[in-house]
């Protein structure tokens, strides 16, 4: 193959590289095919039938599992109280607007300067179609939800090692890159190279299926010319009137693609909690909780944090202090659904078994940083042609995602300037916030110059300093999960666990929805059986 | 206008940094090697930013001051909100240096793992470097070979 001279690459090294890329889409589609993507389980919320006799139940954290804990267990008849740290309910479901402020552990406050109408989301921000119970609850309690823009063509992928640093468009990376390998592919069956795993039938349309999938020419070359310019682009575009005729881009060749590492940058929204379609609310995450609380705000009391837990064969017993006047409490119940992350559980007295005590303790908690940037005016738009999706760097920012909404605005507007994860996440959150901001906005420069000129202010939130989580979300190893999991979700006693940690979905929303309704299903059916 | 004041001091001084990081990131330790996914290829002169996947600082100091001071605080007393960070400054848990290095290796409750993204010899540099700081008098050293068994 004529790359062999300048990449020591046998064929079965080809074939594995279009395996991890190029096939990444084909396997899913042949995944999906069987019905192995993941969906969510949700089939509908369990039916609570019956009387519940007057039984009481506390509810520990107002964040998304505990408020549909709550509106689903009122609905059925119990008398529920929840308590919630916090002075507002949601949880890491959370918008952070004009006005806002932010105090996170060691001190440190910010001030949210965004204009009316900007902000940002620290924790969840999306919505995917596929996570059926979170999108019932927007759907039933009336949260208007918008398209995010998760995939854009024309957004940039970057490399600091690539192309001198310069960003480079989604849609030359991604249209080179499956229109060279599969180039390469329609070679190979022409050398009957695939003759093993392919008969000579499906190779011929394996040969159309290649054309297709790679915007090849008629002799199936991936080369400048029509076909390929309606993938990546023109270099001029058609237009009207004399002055019309489009002039076609050239391909990056396959070895400036290949060695840039670039085509690590775009499988991203090819898995299924990544798939078009997919929302936000409108006006940011916590429009969420702010339904829910119209319906059991009544029996929130904020402001409240949890030291201790006791349960005997009558209740169960909450003791707390009110963070604002220091006054000690109680609160009583005859069952609890405790929805407080396991990084601040795991420090909290309280009598359960031994295998449910290993079981909190067992998982660690993620660090993720997140860092919202106002500038003067969407540059992004208005010089870059982008609109909304996300541009993914090596960058320790990892990645800049633009607004999905107020398109064409003259004004100031937000994005998403940084979402880091890993060692630099640690390295991030360590830094006080101004640094991290400063930080921010000078390596956002690397792909946007005009950044420094069009910065206005920002906000950060590194996960682990926030005081009501320590972590980001819980991270399960297959290990942990295989030993401790089951014991987690048990119902020990008069208590439950609810939560993103007690899901198959860590981090996102429809996680903890689904660990409360599978909690509350399972409690009323012990609460039946009397 | 003074913030942006400050972030403009900060890029000019950030220049300078990251032309002496991309010089280090060369010469670190344990480079990342061409073609390993998402070298950052930037950084500061301490060893932050480096690798996205592992920490490059390479001394205690450093260590604790770029990654460990996230929860622990610069000051290593730690932090109380919901739950609450362990002190690290005179803690009398830091008398075992063996302890200290299982936690740094293997987590605890809701603590990471952190030890999976350091060499032998960086874990038992931050963890020599808390055990004779911050108030704490541990004399006594662990080694890389002792983290390595414990690993």
């Amino acid at each position: 193959m004529s790359f062999n001279s300048v990449l020591p690459m046998s064929k079965r090294d080809l074939l594995a590289l279009i395996g991890r890329s190029a096939g990444a889409s084909a396997m899913y589609f042949a995944m999906s095919g069987l019905g192995q993507a993941h969906a969510s389980p949700f089939a509908g919320v369990p039916k609570l039938d019956g009387d519940t006799k007057g039984a009481s139940v506390l509810i520990l954290g107002a964040g998304l599992a505990g408020l549909v804990a709550a509106l689903e267990l009122r609905r059925a008849g119990y008398k529920v109280q929840v308590l919630e740290y916090n002075d507002r309910v949601g949880g890491r479901s959370w918008t952070l607007r004009g006005g806002d402020t932010y105090t996170e552990l060691g001190g440190a406050t910010q001030n949210c300067e965004f204009a009316p109408g900007n902000y940002i989301n620290p924790g969840p921000w999306r919505i995917p179609h596929n996570h059926y119970a979170i999108m019932h609850y927007c759907q039933e309690l009336g949260v208007p939800l918008e398209p995010f823009m998760q995939l854009n063509y024309n957004a940039y992928v970057h490399s600091t090692k690539a192309f001198g640093g310069v960003p480079q468009r989604y849609r030359h990376i991604q249209a080179d890159f499956l229109g060279h390998v599969s180039e390469l592919m329609v070679k190979a069956v022409n050398k009957n190279a695939l003759s093993d795993a392919v008969t000579k039938e499906d190779g011929e349309i394996l040969l159309a299926a290649l054309k297709n999938l790679g915007a090849l020419d008629k002799d199936y070359r991936y080369v400048a010319g029509p076909a390929s310019s309606e993938r990546r682009g023109w270099a001029k575009g058609p237009g009207g009137g004399l002055s019309a005729e489009p002039v076609a881009s050239d391909p990056l060749t396959l070895e400036t693609v290949l060695q840039s590492g670039l085509w690590r940058n775009i499988s991203a929204s090819l898995s299924s909690t990544h798939h078009t379609a997919i929302f936000q609310p409108v006006g940011g995450m916590d429009m969420i909780p702010r339904a829910f609380e119209k319906h059991v705000g009544d029996a929130i009391r904020l402001n409240s944090k949890v030291t201790a837990i006791t349960q005997d064969e009558r209740g169960v017993i909450a003791a707390y202090v009110d963070t604002k006047t220091g006054e000690k409490l109680t609160a009583k119940a005859d069952w609890c659904i405790c929805t407080i992350p396991l990084s601040i559980l795991s420090q909290i007295e309280m009598n359960v078994s031994p295998e449910m005590t290993a079981a909190i303790g067992a998982v660690p908690y993620e660090a993720s940083l997140k860092v919202g940037l106002e500038f003067k005016r969407r540059f992004w738009e208005q010089d870059e042609q982008i609109y909304g999706g996300i541009s993914s760097t090596d960058l320790p920012i990892g990645q800049i995602s633009y607004p999905s909404t107020g398109y064409g605005g003259k004004g100031k507007a937000a994005l998403l300037g940084a979402y880091a994860f890993g060692a630099a996440a640690y390295e991030y959150t360590s830094l006080p916030p101004a640094e991290r901001i400063a930080r921010t906005v000078e390596w956002g420069a690397k792909i946007h110059p005009q950044y420094k000129a069009e910065f206005l202010n920002g906000i950060s939130v590194g996960w682990h300093r926030v005081p009501w989580t320590q972590g980001c979300f819980g991270t399960w190893s297959p290990e942990a999960r295989a030993e401790h999991y089951k014991n987690l979700c048990q119902i020990d006693g008069r208590i439950m666990l609810a939560g993103e940690h007690a899901s198959y979905i860590p981090a996102w929303q429809e996680g903890g929805i689904t660990s409360a309704l599978d909690a509350i299903g399972r409690l009323h059916q012990r609460v039946m059986a009397g | 206008m003074k913030r942006t004041t400050f972030v403009m001091a900060m890029a000019a001084s950030l220049v300078s940094a990251s032309i002496a990081a991309s010089a280090l990131a060369q010469s670190a330790a344990e480079p990342a090697g061409v073609g390993q996914t998402g070298i950052v290829g930037m950084g500061d002169a301490d060893g932050a930013f480096i690798t996205p996947g592992k920490f490059s600082e390479p001394t205690g100091e450093k260590m604790y001051k770029r990654v460990c001071a996230g929860c622990h605080m610069p000051d290593a007393k730690g932090a109380k909100g919901a739950g609450m960070y362990p002190a690290l400054a005179r803690a009398e848990n830091l008398a075992s240096g063996d302890y200290t290095l299982y936690v740094v290796l293997k987590g605890k409750h809701g603590m990471p793992a952190v030890g999976r993204m350091m060499t032998d010899q960086q874990v038992a540099d931050v963890v020599n470097y808390v055990r004779m700081n911050f108030g704490n008098k541990y004399k006594d050293r662990v080694t890389a070979a002792q983290v390595k068994d414990v690993r």
